[in-house]
């Protein structure tokens, strides 16, 4: 098993950067699509409810399949790993719209009519009033979703890329040492979740909280 | 090769995806099933006077919860013929759907339990109700209702983790996807055809679900009044 290591080290460095990419990618798609919600053209609601709707009710695995196996039928190639992180940012992003979408509505309305009443413009009022409310209400959700994010990118694995899960199955089927290599690539996964991610993210939580004046959450 | 979308291909696939479809919703039914029990069994394990037990229950509840489906599967299905235990694909995934999804259906209960105002509990000891009187007449008719909703978003998660089980073999929806995309070499049409049958059965049964929360919304507000 000791010869292994550094395989699953590369793996791991690779579900990482899957994690940080399609992070990324979700976070700016649920705050367009999530603001494109509450549009009140009927046309850009319209869109984003399609959009929503669409990743949220069919399976990830189908998705990433999609973009990896059928894109290539109309000319699109993307690489195993573009495929898995673009699959990933949009199906998370779907979720991640209604997360915001509901923090916005969440603000309470007297914030908006105080923010009017004081006479700040539309830019002053969504960025100094709004905004940092916002976060607050949506981040310990979000939490929970980048979490389930961390689990949904071992499923880029079967899109061939090379990441812990990728590695562990390989090691799998050359030692059938499966106890330990499944048994290890879980450990990395509960420990990157546990002690990196889960700490950055109440982090975060914590830095939000303060920004509105709330020492404690 | 072809391009573009073949309708007699469709036409010629779409009876074995029908019957594939069937062995999803079966894989989802048994698998929430299984989830619900084990649900249970966190819940008490949860709520025992011992630290002991508490914290190992969360311990276990939390490894679970944060690491990947995927490798659970493959965890149970390569490891447990080690253990001289031989279990088929179905009973594997069945397993691991339940135990992966118990513990989230744990929350819920908890959730859902700790819904219930305090003063229920409080009223119930100044009738001097038994303990079970409590939960069966006061705490769980209300707790119920509260549950609901978080245990049909967990139906239609398990129904749209059901593909995973391809990966282990088990002859569901996406298994067979692969198998016929595969044996014609056109993924096109059969992973289009996933989709659009996860879309019509997953977007009717989050709607069904969102109305009940509605509901449920409804009638605990009125309680209020």
């Amino acid at each position: 098993m000791n010869e292994h290591g550094v395989t699953l080290l590369l793996g791991t460095i690779t579900t990482i950067k899957v994690l940080v990419c399609s992070m990324i990618l979700y976070v700016i798609i649920s705050m367009i699509f999530g603001l494109m919600r509450l549009s009140k053209n009927p046309a850009i609601q319209g869109i984003a409810t399609v959009y929503i709707e669409f990743f949220r009710g069919t399976s990830l695995l189908v998705q990433l399949f999609w973009a990896y196996y059928v894109l290539p039928f109309f000319g699109i190639s993307l690489e195993a790993f573009t495929a898995g992180v673009v699959a990933l940012g949009l199906n998370f992003g779907a979720y991640g719209a209604e997360i915001v979408r509901a923090g916005i509505l969440a603000v309470p309305k007297g914030q908006w009519e105080a923010a009017h009443a004081l006479n700040f413009t539309p830019a002053k009022r969504i960025k100094r009033i709004i905004i940092p409310q916002i976060f607050p209400i949506i981040l310990p959700p979000a939490a929970n979703l980048t979490v389930e994010l961390l689990k949904a990118t071992a499923l880029v694995a079967l899109v061939t890329v090379v990441d812990l899960t990728f590695e562990a199955k390989q090691i799998n089927s050359i030692t059938w040492l499966s106890a330990q290599c499944f048994g290890t690539a879980l450990l990395i996964y509960y420990i990157i979740a546990r002690f990196a991610l889960v700490p950055f993210l109440r982090w975060l939580e914590v830095l939000a909280a303060r920004k509105v004046g709330k020492e404690r959450i | 090769m072809e391009m573009g979308w073949r309708w007699d291909f469709t036409i010629e696939i779409l009876p074995q995806m029908a019957i594939a479809t069937l062995n999803t919703i079966l894989a989802a039914g048994v698998g929430y099933a299984i989830a619900l029990v084990v649900g249970l069994f966190f819940l008490l394990g949860q709520r025992t006077p011992f630290k002991i037990v508490n914290w190992l229950n969360r311990e276990i509840v939390e490894f679970i919860r944060s690491t990947p489906l995927l490798i659970q599967l493959f965890f149970v299905y390569f490891v447990l013929p080690q253990f001289g235990i031989t279990l088929s694909a179905w009973v594997c995934g069945m397993i691991t759907i339940g135990l992966h999804f118990g513990t989230y259906l744990s929350e819920v209960y908890r959730g859902a339990l700790e819904g219930v105002s305090k003063t229920q509990w409080e009223a119930c000891r100044a009738l001097n109700f038994s303990t079970i009187y409590t939960y069966r007449r006061i705490v769980l008719p209300q707790a119920f209702p509260i549950a609901i909703p978080g245990m049909g978003n967990y139906l239609v998660g398990i129904f749209k983790d059901t593909p995973l089980l391809s990966t282990i073999g088990v002859a569901e929806l996406f298994h067979a996807a692969t198998a016929v995309g595969g044996y014609n070499y056109r993924y096109l049409e059969p992973y289009t055809i996933v989709g659009v049958i996860f879309l019509t059965l997953s977007i009717p049964a989050a709607m069904w679900v969102r109305k009940l929360e509605n509901d449920v919304n409804k009638a605990q507000g009125k309680i209020k009044k």
